[in-house]
């Protein structure tokens, strides 16, 4: 019965003592449905596809191994930065193995250079591209357990079951995984076909479990890249500049400031003047105490406003000729000013670089990449190079970039000793990546109550992509439907999905200025694109007598995202009645073969705008969310929740609360309590994360799926509250600063001393 | 170089440093307590959260010179024993609605809560929506509405 008419999976045995399979990473990817009438390139092959593909021809091999206490081990070569990534591979294991959950163990793999393309944790894909690779070498480990059950009690195989670690036989005997680890084993590796369990077999995935590092997290004993220990490792902190890249020209006391206390060493290296010590607070004293001589920077003297006329210059046209009569049109421009993708955890590394070989520990998306560039820099052979990816606090886009493990590999160079090399808060917002600002333009036309064209003109500060994206892009260009087009017209396309039948739809993309510290963040170009979209449809909703939802649902082009839209709907009450300056908004939001929606209720009203919270911004209050995901089969439904509540944290704070605001070439925040993510104060107090039946069968991405959609339900709700589209972004941007910049020289604040008084 | 003894954890240690170092690092840089987090070094994010006597404070803002040999430091590792458990109640809350998601800012989230919750008993009530509105821990990766479940759960168990 096993396998008769089902597809067949190739998996390895490999030769060791203990057994050990493998199984290809990557999958081909599913043949692209067919879409009716002139398809964008996301809706038939998207970034996700691309990086799914991008696996297939390389050799590298997921392994999992089958120890003697009857556990099982996965070295996954992905990040683990809050996404769940380790617990839902750990659930693909349990459920081919036959398993219990928590007798798999899942830990992140080094930078592994015969991965190639395999080690990029980017475009919500970890679960994408490794669901059926996990589970085929799982799948080919249940099989030898079984055949050395069978040899070791002397039955046939078929009588054998395997189940919760234990093979059983009939009449009662059984034997468990730990006392079958060795005999399973194999002296030579061996290829061996699989047939994989049908869904309506599973027992594990599709079901609700808890993250398997959960209680390391709230005992404190989860070890971040800081928290590893490295003997001789000690702290360093950056004296940055005070413009943006600004270069260091002379440093006019560094043996004052050698001779303070704690301090060990001072050394320049291309981003600013480091220190070392004893303690970060006497980094911090020391980095307060140099005094040197900056260069210009990249961006001396930029402001939003500057670049804001740069964006402006650099639109591209909108093509579609002059509109018959009785056709009217809606024509909007909004902006999105530089926001910070600064996790909770500052940018950081520990660095050991010898004269011959370097070990670097930092939470890497891109381990391969760090690899190369930091031995390339260090002039050493990559293979001199080990790279030890840690657990990450949060990435959010930054753990795409190896910035501070680059740094440390320098700055370890520079003293000749090793270093745990941390960011100050207020240098990560400053000098750390942002996601860029941008302009999107959009233009509709209608007629009769039809929509007969949309036009988006998006136009941003250049994206960075320097951290394998781009290498990926260079080897797939041939594939790709996207031809002659640059890195990030090519992400733009393979990215951005319009959902709705809009008649003739065109979305481009233009890049100005490349002089800024950028990265994706939580998604690329999504979350500002599609709201500015979403706005749109509800100004052609209103020009066409209908209302948002109905409108919405029936120009969309997906019956998985009507489903969807009407849960929402159905489930937050849509169009009830609500008092004046509070409102409802609907959105929705397709990528990476999954779909969201969300409904949004707000608060505008002067009581709670007016709402004082000491060193904060209230602002509106979202008071309600609801929201519904299907991902096409949700590995863990919870872990997927927990995305989803993320997602619309973060497009809230999009939405209404936190940009960067650019002056005199640096930006001003420097804080939390400069940058205004969201807060307890501003988390909606009701808040409900629908997740859909499995539909597709196999799983989309969802990392960061819920920000456009909750970005742009906040917005519309506030345009329907206020009774004004909102047209900049975060709605709070122009308004009083509400914070006191900190200085820029020097760079960073002085720690408070204030802290018994403050005690609760 | 000055001498520092405090309560760590229910231990007596003392400490060889400089009286302007912030508690934060001489917990993690110099003991290798690793639990409180570093966010800000501001008194802004609350990472770092712990308890000082019993009450939460943030010590990237306490000069290690201030702590006076009776003074009770307690880290989210010594939480547990402050009940003489496992796990304090608020950690099992925690594990019950799968709160954290990168866990970074977790140690410090459950440390603000304990002290949020008798807080509140102190002022003669349990903990409401206006308590919870107060937390100014940041989690950047959004778990705010977990935080809120498991804290009111919580505090209907002890
Ligand atoms: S690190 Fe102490 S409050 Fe942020
Ligand atoms: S769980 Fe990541 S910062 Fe809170």
């Amino acid at each position: 019965m096993a396998g008769v008419g089902r597809r067949r999976f190739l998996g390895y045995v490999l030769a060791a003592s203990t057994l050990t399979v493998a199984a290809q990473v990557g999958e081909a990817g599913e043949a692209a449905a067919a879409v009716p009438s002139l398809p964008e390139p996301a809706d038939l092959y998207d970034l996700n596809d691309m990086l799914t593909d991008a696996a297939l021809p390389t050799s590298g091999l997921i392994t999992v191994q089958v120890h003697e206490d009857g556990t099982a081990s996965l070295a996954l070569p992905r990040a683990e930065v809050g996404q769940g990534v380790t617990t839902s591979s750990a659930m693909l294991v349990a459920e081919e193995l036959e398993l219990p959950l928590e007798k798999v163990r899942v830990t992140l793999a080094d930078a592994r250079p015969e991965l190639l393309f395999n080690q990029l944790t980017g475009g919500s894909n970890t679960t994408v591209s490794t669901f059926t690779p996990i589970r085929v070498a799982a799948a080919v480990a249940r099989g030898r357990l079984l055949a050395a059950a069978a040899g070791l009690l002397g039955v046939p195989l078929a009588g054998l079951v395997a189940k919760a670690g234990v093979v059983g036989a009939p009449g009662g005997r059984s034997v468990t995984y730990g006392e079958l680890a060795v005999r399973a084993a194999s002296g030579v590796d061996v290829a061996v076909s699989v047939a994989l369990k049908e869904r309506a077999q599973f027992t594990v995935i599709g079901t609700p479990r808890g993250r398997a590092d959960a209680l390391a997290a709230v005992t404190g004993r989860k070890q971040f890249a800081m928290d590893v220990k490295v003997p001789g490792a000690l702290p360093v902190m950056l004296c940055r500049p005070p413009t943006i890249n600004g270069t260091v020209r002379a440093v006019r006391n560094a043996d004052a400031v050698r001779a303070m206390p704690g301090v060990t060493d001072v050394a320049v290296v291309p981003t600013g003047v480091a220190v070392r010590a004893r303690t970060f607070g006497q980094c911090i004293d020391a980095v307060r105490a140099l005094q040197v001589d900056w260069g210009p920077g990249t961006e001396d003297g930029a402001s939003d406003e500057s670049v804001l006329k740069e964006l402006r210059a650099a639109e591209l046209p909108l093509v579609v000729p002059p509109l018959p009569l009785l056709t009217k049109a809606v024509d909007a421009r909004f902006t999105f000013h530089f926001a910070s993708n600064s996790a909770l955890e500052t940018n950081c590394a520990v660095a050991d670089v010898r004269a011959d070989r370097a070990e670097v520990w930092a939470s890497l998306k891109s381990p391969i990449v760090a690899q190369e560039k930091i031995a390339a820099r260090l002039g050493l052979p990559p293979t001199a190079v080990t790279v030890h990816v840690t657990e990450g606090g949060g990435s959010f886009g930054r753990k795409l970039f190896h910035d501070a493990a680059l740094e440390a590999a320098e700055v370890s160079r520079a003293m000749g000793k090793p270093v745990r090399l941390m960011w100050h808060r207020t240098d990560d917002f400053r000098q750390g990546r942002t996601h860029p600002m941008a302009t999107s333009r959009v233009r509709a036309t209608y007629s009769l109550g039809q929509v007969l064209s949309c036009e988006q003109r998006h136009t941003s500060v250049a994206t960075d992509f320097g951290h394998g994206l781009g290498e990926i892009i260079t080897a797939m260009a041939a594939k790709l439907p996207v031809a002659d087009l640059a890195f990030s017209e090519t992400m733009f396309a393979l990215t951005q999905q319009t959902p709705y039948d809009f008649g003739v739809t065109t979305q481009l993309l233009s890049e100005v200025d490349k002089g800024f510290n950028t990265g994706s963040m939580r998604g690329i170009y999504s979350p500002n694109v599609r709201t500015a979209q979403e706005l749109v449809v509800d100004r052609l909703a209103a020009g066409t007598g209908s209302d948002p939802y109905t409108f919405r649902r029936r120009f969309l082009k997906e019956d998985r995202a009507r489903a969807v839209l009407d849960k929402v709907a159905e489930l937050g009450d849509w169009g009830r009645t609500m008092a004046a300056g509070t409102a409802q908004g609907i959105a929705l939001h397709p990528e990476y073969h999954s779909v969201v929606a969300v409904l949004a209720e707000i608060d505008c009203r002067p009581q709670t705008t007016g709402r004082t919270v000491p060193d904060a911004y209230t602002g509106p209050r979202v008071t309600k969310v609801v929201c519904a995901v299907d991902v096409g089969l949700a590995v863990n439904p919870r872990g997927l929740e927990a995305q989803m509540q993320g997602g619309i944290m973060d497009g809230i704070a999009l939405a209404l609360s936190s940009g960067l605001h650019l002056q005199d070439g640096h930006f001003l925040e420097g804080s939390w309590d400069n940058y205004f993510y969201t807060r307890q104060w501003n988390t909606p107090p009701e808040l409900q994360v629908v997740v859909m039946p499995p539909t597709t069968g196999s799983p989309g991405g969802a990392g960061e799926l819920a920000v456009a959609a909750a970005m742009a339900a906040v917005a519309c709700a506030y345009g329907r509250a206020t009774g004004t589209m909102p047209t900049v972004f975060p709605v709070n941007h122009g308004g009083p600063l509400g914070f006191e910049p900190l200085p820029t020289v020097p760079p960073v604040p002085q720690s408070p001393t204030d802290g018994r008084t403050r005690a609760y | 170089m000055p001498e520092h003894t405090f309560i760590l954890n229910g231990e007596r240690v003392t400490v060889d440093i400089e009286d302007d170092v912030r508690l934060l690092w001489v917990l993690r840089d110099v003991l290798g307590v690793t639990g409180p987090k570093y966010g800000c070094g501001l008194g802004v994010c609350q990472a770092c959260t712990s308890h000082l006597n019993g009450r939460a404070f943030t010590p990237c803002c306490v000069p290690v010179g201030e702590l006076a040999p009776g003074d009770e430091v307690t880290t989210i590792e010594g939480l547990p024993a402050t009940v003489g458990a496992e796990l304090h109640p608020m950690q099992e809350a925690w594990l019950e609605f799968d709160v954290a998601q990168c866990g970074y800012c977790q140690p410090g989230q459950i440390m603000a809560a304990v002290a949020k919750v008798r807080q509140a008993r102190e002022a003669g009530r349990e903990i409401g929506e206006a308590d919870l509105d107060e937390i100014r821990n940041i989690c950047r990766c959004g778990t705010y509405h977990r935080i809120r479940e498991a804290i009111t759960a919580a505090a209907k168990r002890y």
